[in-house]
């Protein structure tokens, strides 16, 4: 392909490759983002290309490698274009079933479809209760393009934004229009994109930059990686254009280490977009000059943190800067730096293209457009899910989440990373935007949702979050380094029942030094796992203090596993399965456990057949007294 | 360079552009206390004991002295009960691992750390980081680690006795002085920065 020299080429070339394209011949499109390539997507490909080969197909079906639609929890996913047929769960011995049955018989594969609570069979996509409720304006084209090949992106009219923008908007026209928009920070802060880019544009310095943060580091979160990883040109034109809008020639794509697919796909449309002449001297034919360099992180958490990922930019360690100057005004080199989240930069296309209007048409007063959140835990459709801003808690976990696994009661939603806080089922109905979740003293960070059950034990949660913190922290300002530190070994000792009364007023009094002298957003928003669990799961803290009872079982140190005399059967499960030998008994004997070598896995309770129930784990009382060893069993009416 | 005036605790201070609240309240002969600072060095801003609250236009917030530049019409508290308590609070999570600071910390109420620690007595300060870097240009030492197992180690020891200039002049400036001022041979023996800084002898 040659340099595209005018908008009118870009519109010739995208007509050209529609041309060569029948929308109407099937398409089988397989996912292949990280979550299904843990399922073995790349050996459905495969078996697909293989079996169209065989079959005689071959040229007759298309097949297209795409990026992650976000139902990570069924994969590998495959959908059947023109129909929008989604199979699930797709091994590689389902493919030939798949193209004898329905590419060349045109009948569905049942046991392949989604199946509601009902039993009821789901044929396409977009009936699928997971998609149905969602609002994928972002996150919808990456089951429709390849990620490596531009033409893909541009087939389905990528570039067009920037064309509009460089051809028939004045810079400032660009800038009024995200300002419009309202479009917040979708990495954390939430702060105004359009003003941001306003003050690098007005901010005094030679060179300017644009970078897109790509240090995704959250546990469980996956949105940035998935957008990288699936449309990486939607981010590149979305960057385009606000460098455009900023007056900036130079950008950054900060990738982190650890993904590995994401460097590669956005590495390779920087060279088609090179080639294409959509980056580089005169992008499009325009006097507009911009290129870009992809910088790999080398992954420490503190990184995303935007003056801590441009001092990483310069080559050194990663560590927060001083920045009551905001990178904004004085970022890379000194120089004006505008850094946005990859999804703050997907928006990008959309608003030029679409308009102010129509975005801020989605969302609340507040907070416009949609998010993409990583929905993970304790709920029946884990995976990537796109909603308007707005919908609540329960919309997300219930209706799209497909409630909580096995029955189980909720108990809480963490959202917005490790440093974000955990609301409770009271309020679950809260609408979810930027400033409901800061209210409710957690945040929106950049996606991550974590739903947790009864299950789960809140002092031990705000203790695993605040540990993650400790070593990320980059261990600089006292009050983040020791303060967490120190909290971390108050959450220990109130876990391992040492608590002692005081302890929950000790952590209030440490967040605050925390809170209020560290200086990045690290440290300022680290109390918060601990904070919101104190305000709304006080009864825990006090139970483990006071009763040195875990109620939910989880913390070790708090829980002994007795077999109870009269259930027990004797069926020796507990006893092979023990990993430490602690149960002693025979066949027809009372099974008993030696609380000394137990370790408190909780493997007999797992294992004891559940008509027996004989298993019970105890917290916060004494184990009663074991029966005599050799002990008959009390044989329950009508077994054995 | 031009004029600032701002008001510390009630005083109308007259200081200039570019200078910082703390420079700003030395040279008025109001005094914030620091530790980490040195006026010979550039600020680090890692101890946070010269925090106090700013305010302008109605908004305060809490701000470190030593890197927050001047503005016309700032208002600064620097003793407030809150930053008391917050000094307070960073003394006290200092001494649990430096008791080398008893002196400094019982200055600001504190007897006896609530916390447990290691004792490291080096309370990463990086006086004597900056001293090597900024100043005599050695590049010697540097922080090592991230979050709490971050220490100060020479850059390489494997190299450290061609790098280390033996100038022992960062013995002074450190706040525990626990860096000896006499060792026998060339570069610490050996050791790193962190080693000298336990103090073995003594305990």
């Amino acid at each position: 392909m040659t340099r595209l020299k005018s908008p009118a080429a870009l519109e010739r070339a995208r007509k050209q490759i529609l041309s060569q394209r029948d929308s109407q011949r099937p398409c089988v499109a397989i996912c292949t983002g990280t979550g299904c390539q843990s399922y073995g997507c790349n050996k459905v490909y495969t078996a697909f290309v293989n079996e169209l080969a065989n079959t005689g197909l071959q040229g007759k079906v298309d097949i297209r490698q795409t990026g992650c639609p976000g139902f990570c929890e069924r994969g590998t996913i495959v959908v059947i274009t023109p129909e929008e047929i989604c199979y699930l769960r797709v091994k590689p011995e389902d493919v030939p079933e798949i193209v004898s049955t329905t590419l060349v018989g045109k009948r569905l594969v049942d046991r392949l479809l989604y199946e509601d609570s009902n039993g009821k069979k789901i044929a396409y996509e977009g009936d699928i209760p997971f998609y149905k409720r969602q609002m994928r304006i972002v996150l919808g084209n990456n089951r429709l393009l390849d990620p490596k090949s531009i033409d893909d992106y541009i087939a389905l009219g990528g570039y067009s934004a920037l064309a509009k923008a460089l051809f028939k908007m004045s810079p400032e026209q660009v800038l009024e229009e995200v300002k419009r928009a309202n479009l917040r920070g979708r990495g954390g802060g939430g702060f105004p994109a359009g003003t941001k880019w306003e003050t690098t544009r007005n901010a005094p310095g030679t060179t300017k930059y644009v970078i897109v943060n790509a240090d995704e580091g959250d546990p469980g979160a996956f949105m940035d990686r998935a957008l990288l990883e699936g449309n990486p040109h939607c981010i590149l034109e979305g960057l385009i254009i606000g460098a455009y809008a900023i007056g900036s020639h130079e950008g950054y794509v900060y990738v982190r280490q650890e993904y590995p697919m994401a460097t590669e796909n956005v590495s390779i449309a920087i060279g088609q977009a090179r080639e294409y002449g959509l980056l580089g001297k005169g992008i499009l034919g325009s006097g507009f000059n911009f290129d870009v360099t992809v910088h790999r992180g080398a992954g420490a958490f503190v990184s995303g943190e935007s003056s801590a990922l441009m001092t990483a930019l310069e080559g050194m360690v990663g560590e927060p800067r001083p920045k009551y100057i905001h990178t904004a005004v004085s970022g890379v080199r000194g120089q004006p730096s505008n850094l946005n989240n990859v999804e703050t930069w997907a928006n990008v296309p959309l608003i030029v293209n679409k308009g102010s209007k129509w975005f801020t048409s989605i969302g609340t007063a507040g907070s416009k457009g949609t998010k993409i959140f990583a929905l993970v835990g304790k709920v029946n459709n884990t995976g990537l899910v796109e909603v308007p801003m707005g919908m609540t808690l329960r919309e997300i976990i219930y209706d799209i989440g497909g409630g909580l696994r096995q029955g189980k009661k909720f108990k809480a939603v963490q959202t917005g990373g490790p440093s974000g806080g955990c609301i409770p089922e009271s309020l679950l109905d809260l609408p979810v935007d930027f400033d409901e979740l800061t209210k409710v003293g957690s945040m929106m960070g950049s996606g991550g949702m974590i739903v947790m059950d009864e299950d789960n034990c809140m002092v031990d949660i705000a203790r695993y979050f605040t540990s993650f913190l400790g070593d990320e922290s980059c261990g600089k300002c006292v009050s983040c380094r020791v303060g967490i530190g120190q909290m971390i070994k108050i959450l220990d000792r109130i876990c391992q029942g040492k608590g002692q009364r005081g302890d929950i007023e000790l952590l209030e009094e440490l967040c605050e030094v925390v809170r209020d002298v560290s200086l990045c957003a690290l440290g300022k928003t680290a109390p918060n796992p601990v904070l919101s669990t104190i305000r709304y799961f006080r009864d825990e803290y006090e139970a483990h203090i006071e009763q040195k009872r875990c109620p939910a079982g989880v913390c070790k140190a708090l829980v002994s596993y007795y077999i109870k005399p009269d259930k027990c059967q004797g069926c020796q499960i507990c006893l092979r399965d023990c990993p430490v030998e602690a149960i002693t008994g025979g066949k027809g004997l009372v099974h008993i456990i030696d609380q000394n070598k137990c370790t408190r896995c909780g493997t007999c309770l797992e294992v004891c057949p559940s008509r027996f129930a004989a298993v019970a784990r105890l917290s916060g009382e004494p184990v009663p007294a074991a029966p005599p060893l050799g002990t008959k069993v009390v044989r329950q009416k009508g077994k054995q | 360079m031009n004029k600032v005036k701002l008001n510390i605790d009630g005083k109308e201070v007259e200081s200039e552009e570019g200078m910082t609240v703390l420079e700003a309240a030395r040279s008025a002969g109001i005094n914030i206390p620091t530790l980490c600072y040195h006026e010979k060095l550039a600020p680090h801003a890692a101890c946070g004991i010269c925090i106090v609250e700013i305010s302008r236009g109605g908004r305060s917030r809490l701000v470190l002295s030593c890197i927050y530049n001047v503005e016309d019409g700032l208002v600064v508290k620097t003793q407030t009960p809150k930053l008391i308590k917050h000094r307070k609070m960073l003394m006290e999570l200092m001494l649990a691992s430096s008791p080398a600071i008893a002196d400094l910390a019982r200055q600001y109420g504190v007897e006896k750390p609530r916390f447990e620690d290691k004792i490291t007595q080096c309370v990463l300060c990086g006086r004597c980081v900056r001293y090597c870097n900024e100043v005599k240009k050695a590049n010697a030492i540097t922080f090592v680690g991230r979050g709490i197992n971050r220490r100060v180690a020479f850059v390489d020891e494997a190299v450290s006795k061609g790098v280390c200039m033996d100038c022992r002049e960062c013995f002074g400036l450190c706040p525990t002085g626990k860096i000896p001022r006499e060792t026998d041979s060339a570069c610490f023996d050996g050791l790193t920065i962190q080693d000298i800084l336990f103090d073995k002898k003594g305990k």
